[in-house]
């Protein structure tokens, strides 16, 4: 496997919001040390375990390489910035630098506590629509994390963008257009606000990040293929090699759908028609908000105007519509199989290069995809694989060739991430179930469900309680599997779970990814279960696998995280997997 | 998206008689002063569907169909009309032109089908399940005329008619049931494995078989091959397959689809792979039925699913003979709703202009009625709403058309009154006349003072001046 693929990872993009504590949580049954919450230098270790990391490790590494570059302004725990909301300037919670702790057990929903983390904040302008469409508060937000200066120092900024330029000499085409794009994104900005002084600060924060990108490239021996910017400064003229490289990028980072510009653009494009909700909560203006339920029959009456759908992938976004195929596994399974049948069945016009012409063609079927639901995280991961592969497709095969080879591609595809991958992370898993437990599952996670029936297989007695939430109470199912398999089960709604864990032993979770930092991203409510079992002292076994996510755990809730690499204790800054 | 539509166009539909006539086959009949066939042809145009098979019945039918598309279509669509015999059963006729068929899913539509409901939808439904079958059902229409004070005691005593009645599983996706409504006085039989399976049946009288189905190419094939007896898709294939979906003995399943897997991955790993794909998706009652109660089933069990579409409300979805498709062989004679169709048939033509006259495609005047512009009328002459009146027609004084259509070129003297009847094209009704909930078919001669009420007349028959007539079937004698 090349390493580009494994560096090639979707940044989650989160602009979220969850409940931390500063310091390590005072009773965690394998917590690491207290240097959890300064990880920028120890995120500098690759590590393994994490599925998303590369982008953020480099993330980090861009900016612990700021901080070598002797920006003295970089604060102690510049990884943790907090903000009262998304105007920090206009809060006055977000001005505080000081989070709530947390107490025994106690959490507050304090807005103070939401908290942006470096790993979530994108900084890198490699991709198109990143960091740039935000608020100026946000770019604000950025210089300020990425650079570890305050807004005061902007004019010491600009003249360290002008000088870090007048040092390089010619820049390529590629750190133009980036450029480019920064000062583009830096004006809508500006425009979005009324706040002068904040332009010039985006401007350079973006600026300055990318010459420090371009001087970190040149520093580390190890290439980081993040993106068009990295590439390209290693390869001179590399033009097309960017904008293939920026292609490949699709898809393409969450829409902030507070950019009304380019939510009108996506809405011109858009093949299913979404009418927007008519009470928006203003808080969450950047998340798309739409009324439920009447996506499902107007796609169904498109169903023969879509003419270069393939019916395949057509079905499958149906039923990411209509529900039926829910779970990052079998949505990132179905989705894969689908693009199976359409290479199978595509034909190449003789004037056309076939890898081009697919490459095209999957990223209409990828929008689609994402028009009818958002990639999970491994979705993402499956198509910059296949894309790759279609690149790297040799000239001299013939097309049935091709088809051939990429359709065994995306079988080993599915064998290897994914099955293998599960039956791994279940090995893992079963040891850490003991004699007499009492396990806590929340929702319906199809890796959860696979562990305990293996260790039920196994022999070893133990009760699960399933934790389920409204609305579509997923928890059912799999109680009734569990039973079915002859599991002694007790079923309750998230409200009871303060209720239900003081006799619970352990906690087991799904995730849809553990971010660089050790936090966890995941259905909405995992957060909450997995605070309650910390108030209860409860240990936290987080299962690792690419699910569709919604919720965000800080690490500090979570004592485990089993992987199909290993165990790892996310605290630890999750440095060595404990194999 | 690999389908093929069929459109099954009739003939000369006995039933019709005498408004269908070898020179007008039933596919021709206006409705509005449009073919029938034109409503779904359009229909199916706006659904970027631009090749169709049109099946009908009888050469003869077949040139005049074939002719009439060509002109009206010939740079829009490609069209195949198939000629089969006449009499021949929906499921004979697609036996005919099973050859043609080569798509993955076949749409099956009626060719008297009026509606706005997009096919893309129950072709959406189909796809979304896999299924064997999608029928579209729609809302009954309320029976008779809601306003017919004039079409005789006969309709007010008619029970409001049941079409169809259907089992629909919990989630109104999938049908577990259907008889045809000739069928519905007897008792239901439900077949148990069917209940056990889905938990709970919901049985909808409400419901009209809409005859626009997609099926699966290799399930149609196969079950017009094994079953040659069958005559009807409505009474017989679609009953079979719903029938048989728990125990299918149809070749078809999904299990074909899976079976190029890679010769690498082990048995485990496929059973791995669709644990994975089921157990996060939600299953449907097939699931649960097929892997038996908890999965201890060796064998999985096979099974064909029957999905329903089912209109919304505000989808207008009428069927020009509604009693059931004309070619239904197996059609029930007795039945009560038989005698009195032409009401039916010209009140869902009224309906067509009332509700639904954005089909046919003409925009109402302030008075809510369409008037061709080159349409003359006399002098105290009243066309009262939901009215509407041909290219170049005539209209004496002191004339009053109401909740009527009268067709292209037709001559009408003074003081006709025109209530709830259809008037085809070229007709010529002289002074004083009362023609009430009759259907005068093209060429037809009323001369002075006829009266006529629930009469239907057929094409070219002269009605003597003064005669009067009730609820009477006029017609020229076929010459043989």
């Amino acid at each position: 496997m090349d390493s580009r693929r494994t560096s090639r990872v979707i940044d989650p993009k989160i602009r979220k919001v969850g409940f931390f504590t500063v310091g390590p949580a005072p009773d965690r049954t394998q917590s690491g040390p207290a240097a959890a919450s300064s990880p920028p230098a120890s995120n500098n270790s690759l590590s393994p375990v994490m599925i998303p990391p590369p982008r953020h490790a480099s993330d980090n590494l861009s900016r612990a390489v700021a901080a070598q570059l002797g920006r003295r302004f970089l604060p102690p725990a510049a990884d943790h910035v907090t903000v009262g909301s998304y105007n920090p300037p206009d809060s006055i919670l977000g001005s505080s630098p000081v989070s709530t702790r947390i107490g025994d057990g106690e959490f507050s929903e304090d807005s103070a506590n939401w908290i942006r983390r470096t790993g979530s904040g994108k900084l890198g302008s490699s991709l198109p629509s990143g960091g740039f469409d935000l608020s100026a508060a946000k770019a604000d937000l950025m210089a300020r994390k990425g650079l570890g200066v305050s807004r005061d120092e902007k004019d010491g900024e600009v003249q360290l963008q002008s000088s870090s330029k007048s040092v390089k000499e010619k820049p390529t085409k590629a750190e133009r257009r980036a450029l480019q794009e920064a000062q583009r994104a830096a004006k809508a900005a500006a425009k979005g606000s009324n706040a002068d002084g904040t332009k010039p600060v985006a401007v350079s924060g973006e600026a300055t990040s990318l010459h420090e990108q371009m001087g970190k490239t040149v520093k580390h021996p190890t290439p980081k293929k993040e993106g068009p910017l990295a590439t390209s400064s290693e390869k001179k003229g590399g033009d097309r090699l960017t904008e293939k490289d920026r292609k490949k990028d699709v898809p393409p980072p969450r829409m902030q759908f507070d950019d009304k510009s380019r939510v009108e653009k996506a809405k011109r494009r858009a093949v299913v028609k979404q009418t927007e909700a008519r009470n928006r909560v203003e808080l969450f203006r950047h998340l798309p908000q739409y009324e439920r339920g009447n996506q499902l029959p107007d796609l169904e009456s498109k169903f023969f105007q879509l003419d270069p759908m393939h019916p395949a992938v057509y079905k499958v976004g149906l039923r990411y519509i209509a529900g039926d195929i829910v779970g990052g596994n079998a949505r990132c399974i179905s989705m894969l199989q689908a693009f199976q049948e359409a290479i199978k069945d595509c034909t190449t016009p003789p004037e056309k290069a076939f890898a081009r012409d697919l490459t095209a063609k999957i990223n209409a079927f990828v929008s689609f995809l994402i028009e009818c639901r958002p990639l999970s995280i491994s979705m993402g991961n499956a198509i910059r694989f296949l894309k790759a592969r279609i690149a790297k497709l040799s000239l001299s095969l013939s097309e049935s060739e091709a088809k051939a080879s990429l359709g065994s591609d995306i079988d080993r595809f599915i064998n290897e991430k994914i099955i293998l991958a599960d039956k791994v992370i279940v090995g893992h898993a079963v040891t850490k179930i003991r004699e007499g437990d009492v396990l806590l599952t929340y929702g319906s996670s199809a890796l959860v469900e696979m562990i305990l029936l293996h260790a039920h297989e196994n022999g070893k007695k133990f009760r699960v309680v399933v934790v389920d939430s409204r609305p579509k109470l997923e928890g059912q199912a799999l109680l009734r599997r569990l039973v079915g398999k002859g599991l002694t089960c007790t079923y309750t709604h998230i409200n009871a779970v303060s209720y239900i864990m003081h006799e619970v032993t352990r906690v087991l979770l799904g995730a849809a990814s553990v971010l660089s930092n050790g936090t966890v991203y995941s259905r909405v409510g995992t957060a909450c279960v997995a605070m309650v079992a910390h108030a209860f002292h409860v240990p936290v076994l987080v299962i690792q696998m690419p699910y569709l996510s919604y919720d965000v755990t800080p690490s500090d809730y979570v004592s485990m995280i089993i992987t199909d690499y290993g165990m790892v204790t996310p605290a630890a800054g999750n440095r060595s997997p404990l194999r | 998206m690999d389908f093929q539509v069929v459109v099954l166009a009739g003939g000369t539909s006995k039933e019709l008689v005498p408004l269908v006539s070898k020179e007008v086959p039933k596919a021709l009949l206006p409705v509005a002063n449009r073919p029938v066939l034109s409503y779904v042809v359009e229909l199916l145009e706006q659904s970027n569907l631009k090749d169709i098979i049109v099946v009908v019945e009888g050469e003869e039918a077949a040139l005049l169909v074939g002719g009439w598309i060509s002109g009206a279509y010939v740079d829009r669509l490609h069209v195949e009309v198939a000629a089969v015999p006449e009499d021949v059963g929906t499921a004979d006729a697609l036996r005919a032109i099973a050859h043609h068929l080569t798509a993955n899913d076949i749409l099956v539509v009626s060719g008297d089908l009026i509606c706005d409901i997009p096919p893309g939808a129950v072709a959406a439904a189909h796809r979304r399940h896999d299924a064997a079958v999608t029928a579209m059902l729609c809302s009954a229409p309320v029976s008779g005329q809601p306003d017919s004070g004039s079409s005789g005691a006969k309709d007010k005593a008619r029970k409001p008619g049941r079409f169809n009645t259907i089992g629909l599983d919990s989630t109104k996706q999938f049908l577990l049931h259907i008889t045809a409504g000739t069928e519905v006085e007897k008792d239901i039989r439900v077949q148990k494995s069917i209940l056990c399976a889905a938990g709970q049946m919901e049985i909808r009288a409400d419901l009209m078989d809409a005859h626009l189905y997609a099926f699966n190419r290799a399930v149609l094939q196969e079950v017009l091959d094994q079953k040659q007896t069958f005559q009807s898709i409505k009474l017989d294939v679609l009953p079979y397959l719903v029938r048989t979906q728990l125990s299918s003995e149809l070749l078809f399943s999904g299990v074909r689809a899976e079976d190029h897997g890679n010769d690498t991955t082990t048995q485990n790993d496929k059973v791995m792979l669709s644990q994975l794909l089921s157990n996060t998706s939600m299953p449907s009652f097939y699931e649960f039925y097929a892997s038996g109660s908890n999965g201890s089933t060796p064998l999985p069990r096979k099974t064909h699913k029957c999905c329903a579409y089912i209109a919304s409300k505000g989808k207008y979805c009428a069927r020009v003979n509604s009693i059931q498709s004309f070619c239904d062989i197996n059609r029930d004679g007795h039945d009560p709703l038989a005698r009195t169709h032409p009401f039916i048939e010209m009140s869902s033509i009224c309906q067509v202009i009332g509700d639904a006259s954005y089909l046919s495609g003409y925009s109402f005047s302030t008075h809510n009625n369409i008037i061709h512009p080159s349409a003359a009328l006399g002098s105290k002459t009243t066309v009262g709403p939901q009215c509407m009146l041909g290219e170049g027609s005539q209209m004496g004084d002191k004339c009053s058309v109401k909740r009527s259509v009268i067709g292209r070129h037709c001559r009408i003297g003074s003081n006709v009154k025109v209530v709830n009847s259809v008037v085809m094209n070229h007709v010529t009704v002289g002074d004083g006349c009362s023609i009430q909930g009759s259907v005068l078919c093209s060429n037809v001669q009323l001369q002075d003072r006829v009266v006529l009420k629930d009469c239907q007349v057929g094409a070219g028959f002269v009605v003597t001046t003064g005669s009067e007539y009730k609820g009477d079937i006029l017609a020229r004698k076929e010459k043989q």
